[in-house]
């Protein structure tokens, strides 16, 4: 939903950069126009949210600037963990690393977890799509199971795998698996009939139709749940890993809190930020070149 | 000559819930070889669906069609639709289009290399090789149907099945496509089954034109050979008398005799 209204602010705000430009600089050489002309662009996009951000920062400092504040302000974080904010990729032993090794283990797992959701939950969603009876007998037990907590997961998933790897990937698995499945489902519910008879004029086998007209047909549909269960998958991987231990950010989050050390947290979150932004909008791109050409006439 | 399509006494009757809607009965037609059939009736009377059970798409609830002596009745490319609304699968080019058809029909009869070439031949039939590489949503509504009608000459089928394949299309469009349709029968001597609810199309391009009466219960009203010699010339025949009054004897039984009464 921010990524639409996002969109929508950038589409609003480009015309008038664009118009801006012309009006200012009408006798330049046509390269350099084009230069100036994609700067422009740049910063139309770019400026908004880093004076939001400057000026969030500034309210922020002034808000923890009294003595006693019990959360520390801009200036105390980057003097207590500049180290974590500039080298993500320090290694200083077992337990003293860069945050961005920390990251790449938890994306480890959620690529596992993520994985094999995706897999399933394709497959599940064009049976669940395809047969009226494994709807029926399906549907509702998936809606009530989705519904579940990811966290309520992982005691039952602990005492199934007795170990903490697996039960963090399952974990993952479960949160992420439901809403590719419902989205999947639903996709192959929509496959317009027309293409059902090209299909069965063809004599497309099982196999042939899954490939050729269900995966094509449902993409976009496929596509918004992958979308959806990345966001999730990373969600449930931070709080996860802070009750299960081991290498990753969700456990450096919980070890900063039990040493006090309340900037190393606030670094952390900024890099999940990042991290949850840059995973969704991977999958957007995969989406947007993988459907290029599937939205019907 | 022995019957080469023969629908042979089909009823379709379609059940939702306790109330069964009797939509065609006793439908008996014979097509030979090389044959255009035309199918015409007001809309609701069951045409689409007496093409659907020829293809193999609808269950007959009584009676069957005969193949070549053989009776059919599951869909196949034997019996290659050229569907109304073009049925193009967008995600794949024109070419990919036929393409699909032709790996799929001649999989194990032509190789790689034969296979393009069959493409390649089939949407050069129909005018669209120069477009190969676009996709359905960037190309017009008439060629999609060119391209559709490619996929369908492309599986080589026993009899070419259109229903309303002009349908949708602006008239200056659908007489440019009438006249491809044409040209590419008399070219290629195909059997071809058309539904249509247009009088000029039906006596242009038929041999003979089945007229169907209202439903429910829709059956052969009426069965007019067109004894004009091909190829046909549609400004030549405007003022033709065998034309006019074949013309006449469809708008005769399509708005005297079998007038569309909408149902309350």
């Amino acid at each position: 939903m921010t990524v639409s209204i996002m969109k929508a602010a950038e589409a609003a705000l480009a015309p008038s950069g664009a118009k801006l430009l012309r009006f200012r600089v009408p006798d330049l050489g046509s390269a350099k126009s084009r230069l100036l002309q994609a700067l422009a662009a740049a910063a139309t996009r770019l400026l908004p949210p880093l004076i939001m951000l400057a000026l969030g920062l500034a309210v922020w400092e002034i808000a923890c600037m009294k003595p006693g504040a019990t959360l520390p302000g801009p200036s105390r974080i980057w003097a207590d963990a500049r180290d974590l904010i500039v080298d993500p990729f320090f290694n200083l032993g077992p337990q003293d690393i860069g945050l961005g090794w920390r990251v790449l283990k938890s994306l480890e797992r959620v690529s596992v977890g993520y994985g094999i959701a995706s897999v399933a939950g394709i497959l599940i969603g064009a049976l669940i799509g395809q047969s009226v009876w494994a709807m029926r007998g399906l549907d509702p037990i998936f809606q009530i199971l989705r519904t579940v907590p990811p966290l309520a997961w992982l005691p039952i998933s602990l005492a199934a795998f007795r170990d903490s790897q697996p039960s963090a990937i399952f974990v993952i698995f479960i949160t992420a698996v439901w809403p590719i499945i419902i989205n999947t489902a639903v996709g192959i519910r929509n496959i317009p009939q027309d293409y059902r008879n090209v299909a069965l004029v063809l004599r497309l086998n099982h196999f042939e139709f899954f490939w050729k007209i269900m995966i094509p047909s449902a993409a976009p549909y496929i596509f918004t749940g992958l979308r959806i269960g990345i966001g999730l998958s990373w969600l449930a991987i931070v709080a996860a890993e802070m009750l299960t231990g081991g290498v990753g950010v969700g456990f450096f989050i919980w070890d900063a809190w039990n040493s006090s050390r309340l900037s190393d947290i606030v670094v952390a979150l900024a890099y999940i930020g990042v991290v949850g932004f840059v995973l969704d909008r991977v999958v957007a791109a995969i989406a947007t070149v993988v459907t290029r050409g599937t939205a019907a006439n | 000559m022995a019957p080469h399509l023969k629908i042979d006494h089909v009823d379709k009757l379609f059940a939702r819930g306790s109330v069964v809607t009797d939509v065609l009965s006793d439908i008996t037609l014979t097509i030979t070889k090389g044959e255009f059939v035309s199918i015409i009736g007001h809309s609701g009377c069951g045409k689409s669906t007496l093409l659907n059970i020829v293809a193999g798409l609808v269950q007959s609830t009584k009676g069957g069609v005969l193949l070549e002596g053989t009776e059919v009745n599951s869909p196949g490319p034997d019996r290659a639709v050229v569907f109304q609304n073009h049925s193009l699968l967008p995600w794949l080019t024109v070419y990919g289009n036929v393409r699909l058809a032709v790996d799929k029909v001649f999989a194990g009869a032509k190789s790689r290399a034969e296979r393009h070439d069959w493409t390649m031949h089939k949407l050069a039939l129909v005018q669209m090789a120069h477009a190969k590489d676009k996709r359905p949503a960037e190309i017009s509504g008439g060629m999609k149907q060119r391209v559709g009608l490619a996929r369908a000459l492309a599986m080589e089928p026993k009899v070419l099945l259109l229903d309303e394949p002009f349908g949708a299309l602006d008239a200056l469009t659908r007489a440019h496509l009438q006249d491809s349709v044409m040209a590419l029968h008399q070219k290629l001597g195909n059997t071809v089954l058309m539904i249509t609810h247009d009088v000029d199309e039906a006596v242009l391009l038929s041999d003979r034109i089945v007229m169907m009466t209202n439903g429910p219960a829709a059956r052969i009203g009426e069965v007019l050979e067109v004894p004009l010699a091909r190829p046909r010339n549609r400004l030549e025949l405007a003022t033709n008398p065998t034309y006019l009054g074949c013309r006449k004897r469809v708008l005769e039984f399509l708005y005297e005799r079998h007038r569309f009464v909408e149902a309350a």
